[in-house]
């Protein structure tokens, strides 16, 4: 029987990791990460999880460990943040150039200088052209969910790239809430084996990792586009699957709250959505014409579900915990990407750029109602504007 | 086999080649400006000249060690270590050094 | 244990076709090792020269499984290789009983951007056997210099000039010492001058279970400015002249393995080379006398570290 359990967001984590049944964890401790790949040592310690722990001497190396690892046909989980995520970065693209669909689980952390434990998008928004799946979770249930997602997604033998699940540090890495755990069996039905078509066997010998010149470097670039269109169709078949199996049913790709009549519309990723939910229940009461859009995969990048939900809207305000510095009015990444999926609209709705919660910066109601004042006093005839809420001039 | 000019719906992924060996059809021995030439009745078919090829490309014959000219490069080590010095190289026809 | 030359079998796991310059001395090397090995062994490359000639895709000059990944983590590609085979036998899904796991970098992979791997490879245990090819120097990107570059040899970034004439101005990093101190069951230092014992030590080095650590001296004609036929003979000039010294260190126990009473004056090793043409009779007085210091100090150095010393 599936059971209730009130665990924290890297405890979640963890549990999708062993559910997983995974072969080879390779982590490296780093703040607000470090309870996930200590509750994996602990249950490889008693035996509970039947996997190979490597104690990673960096990021680097436990990226690395991971890639190897699956290149020798075991799945593999890592977890980091931050700084951790910089060191790995080059590490990424080689792991989606191998195409060994590593899980890792990203608790969301800003990047030095000045050094900042806290929270925000900017570590795993530089990593967003890597060529690794990308999911973002709200709530302590959707990590664990998403950590299952991200093995079925990822390992499928139409996509076979790695994936990240990303959680909010501390605002989901610590917070303890009410999950359900399901059967093993039930896991077992949902993720089939990792079997993937090539891997590294004596009985086999084959090269991993050539020198790709001018001649071939195109074609595998190509493969790996291939494998990232394909795994939107394999996102939607996975939910489907998912909610099959668990009875727990999520859009795909991005949650709409009040969208269908909305004039204005926010979107946002991760935990902040929450609060954004909230107070646009209340406006909704006040009678503000006012909904939430919340992206959860935003690798593949879900252009055109957004299209479709805030098309209609007058404005739409785009949630950025990380920045582009020097892009248009040094905006965010998201914002960047929602315009640009605007584009080609005959009727498209003014945008507006909210950058929050920079470096763990509290995102209180107050400041999502002075958000939507932002919305709704923007002016038909300005350019778009770059807004930093909560920010002391 | 990975096809010449294959695109990419035929290539395997990841640049991974399936098979060990492909670099055989890369023929190094055009690389060559000397050739080793082996004098058969001093070769004793010791096996220096074959352990110390970065090629390992000697080929064992019944009476001695042959250079699979397709892949020697010319290096001379082979010529420099043997012990009976057996193995002279020369100039491949056409080549020149200043 | 001994390897004889009569017994080594023909076949080889580093195949012709491989783009290594005209003697190479690293490509002799791997190739050797991998006739030890056989083909029950997986490799993993650092990026470097036997990782470029070796796999120009679509030409692949392995016999075994290989892999490569990037620069500074051979051992961690290794550890993570064997860390999956282990598991994947315990859970019944993989049923090879033995395999042979090789990491394989270059000194710049292994004494410079490479060496927290590879310590964080050995202390964790991994039964991993670490190969340094040493050509002394980034002979891939065009002879730079590394932390195992010699003193006073000449690079393009330790170049000789008139403020600087000595050419590289610090002397080479011990990275087998390095290895002995994490105290892992087996470090040796070889030379392709000395094949037989090269291919004893790797023998060796994957009949003892845990990690291993073997620092293999390969000649560079391109890079060290020698005529391609003469690899063999100055590697072997290097060990008599204790430039490169041979021994094992076997579960605590260091045994000098190319004996020498008497040292060939380092002038010999140093003229055969143009990376060393720059250098005066001063500069080679000072190199021989590190030398002779180095050599006599050696077996004492060694048991400062803890290691008992055979006769």
């Amino acid at each position: 029987m599936p059971k209730q359990a009130v665990i924290s967001g890297n405890m979640a984590a963890a549990y999708a990791a062993k559910y997983a049944r995974v072969d080879v964890i390779a982590a490296y401790p780093i703040t607000p990460q470090t309870t996930a790949i200590e509750y994996l040592s602990q249950w490889v310690a008693s035996g509970e999880l039947d996997a190979e722990f490597v104690p990673a001497e960096s990021e680097h190396s436990a990226m690395t460990i991971c890639i190897a690892a699956s290149a020798s046909g075991a799945r593999t989980f890592t977890a980091t943040a931050s700084q951790g995520l910089a060191l790995m970065h080059e590490m990424l693209y080689i792991a989606s150039g191998l195409r060994t669909p590593v899980v890792m689980m990203i608790g969301n952390r800003s990047l030095s200088s000045p050094l900042s434990i806290w929270n925000d998008h900017q570590d795993s928004m530089a990593e967003r052209d890597a060529g690794w799946i990308q999911m973002y979770a709200e709530n302590v249930q959707e990590t664990f969910d998403m950590g299952l997602m991200c093995y079925r997604v990822g390992e499928d033998s139409r996509v076979m790239l790695p994936a990240m699940f990303c959680i909010d540090g501390f605002f989901l890495t610590h917070t303890y809430q009410n999950v359900v755990l399901p059967d093993q069996e039930q896991v077992d039905e949902f993720l089939p084996p990792y079997s993937p078509k090539y891997r590294l066997d004596p009985s086999n010998p084959i090269a991993m990792g050539t020198v790709g010149d001018p001649r071939w470097y195109m074609e595998f670039a190509k493969q790996k586009v291939e494998a990232m269109e394909a795994a939107r169709g394999v996102v939607e078949e996975a939910h489907r699957d998912f909610e099959k199996i668990f009875g727990r049913r999520y859009d795909p790709f991005i949650e709409r709250f009040h969208c269908n009549d909305a004039d204005y519309i926010f979107i946002t990723m991760g935990s902040v959505s929450g609060t954004f939910r909230h107070v646009v229940r209340e406006l909704r009461k006040e009678g503000a014409s006012v909904g939430l859009v919340r992206i959860r995969t935003f690798r593949p990048f879900p252009y055109e579900e957004l299209r479709e939900a805030i098309s209609g809207a007058k404005v739409v305000g785009i949630v950025d915990r990380s920045i582009s510095f020097g892009a248009m009015k040094s905006c965010g990444p998201l914002f960047l990407e929602v315009r640009a999926a605007l584009y080609e609209q005959e009727k498209k709705p003014k945008t507006v750029n909210l950058i929050l919660g920079i470096g763990g910066r509290d995102t209180t109601p107050s400041m999502v109602r002075e958000c939507f004042k932002k919305l709704e006093s923007v002016d038909e005839r300005r350019e778009f504007d770059v807004f930093w809420i909560g920010l002391r001039e | 086999m990975i096809r010449e000019g294959a695109g990419f719906r035929e290539l395997p992924p990841a640049a991974i080649v399936p098979e060990p060996g492909t670099s055989l059809k890369n023929k190094t021995g055009s690389w060559r400006i000397f050739r080793p030439v082996v004098d058969r009745e001093k070769c004793s078919k010791c096996r220096i000249c074959w352990l110390l090829c970065p090629e390992g490309c000697k080929i064992e014959l019944e009476d001695c060690f042959e250079t699979d000219l397709d892949y020697c490069k010319g290096c001379g080590i082979c010529a420099q270590e043997c012990p009976y010095k057996a193995i002279e190289m020369v100039l491949e026809e056409g080549s020149s050094i200043a | 244990m001994s390897i004889k030359l009569s017994e080594l079998p023909a076949e080889d796991y580093f195949l012709p076709g491989h783009r290594a310059c005209a003697g190479c001395g690293a490509a002799i090397a791997i190739r050797l090792i991998l006739k030890v090995a056989g083909p029950n062994t997986i490799v993993a490359s650092a990026t470097g020269c036997i990782e470029v000639i070796s796999s120009l895709y679509p030409e692949n000059a392995w016999g075994v499984p290989w892999i490569h990944t990037a620069f500074e983590n051979a051992a961690a590609t290794a550890s993570g290789v064997e860390a999956a085979y282990k598991v994947l036998r315990r859970k019944g899904k993989i049923s090879h009983d033995k395999v042979n796991f090789l990491a394989i970098a270059g000194d710049g992979g292994t004494a410079d951007i490479g060496i927290q791997a590879l310590s964080g490879m050995a202390e964790r245990g991994h039964n991993v056997k670490y190969i340094c090819y040493d050509n002394e120097a980034y002979m891939n990107t065009g002879i730079q210099r590394s932390s195992s570059t010699p003193y006073g040899a000449w690079t393009t970034t330790s170049p000789p000039g008139k403020a600087i004439p000595i050419g590289k101005r610090e002397v080479k990093k011990d990275v087998a010492r390095i290895m002995v101190a994490h105290g892992i069951p087996y470090v040796a230092t070889a030379s392709i001058g000395y094949p037989l014992d090269l291919m004893r030590k790797v023998k060796t080095a994957l009949e003892i279970e845990g990690p291993a650590y073997i620092h293999v001296h390969t000649p560079c004609p391109t890079g060290w400015r020698f005529e391609s036929n003469k690899t063999i003979e100055v590697a072997r000039l290097a060990v008599q002249t204790g430039m490169w010294v041979l021994y094992e260190v076997k579960q605590g126990r260091l045994r000098i393995t190319y004996k020498l009473s008497k040292l060939k004056p380092v002038e010999e090793y140093l003229r055969t080379q143009g990376r060393f043409s720059h250098l005066t009779d001063d500069d080679i007085a000072k190199i021989q006398e590190d030398v002779r210091k180095r050599f006599e100090e050696f077996v004492e150095g060694y048991r400062q570290l803890g290691v008992s010393v055979e006769a």
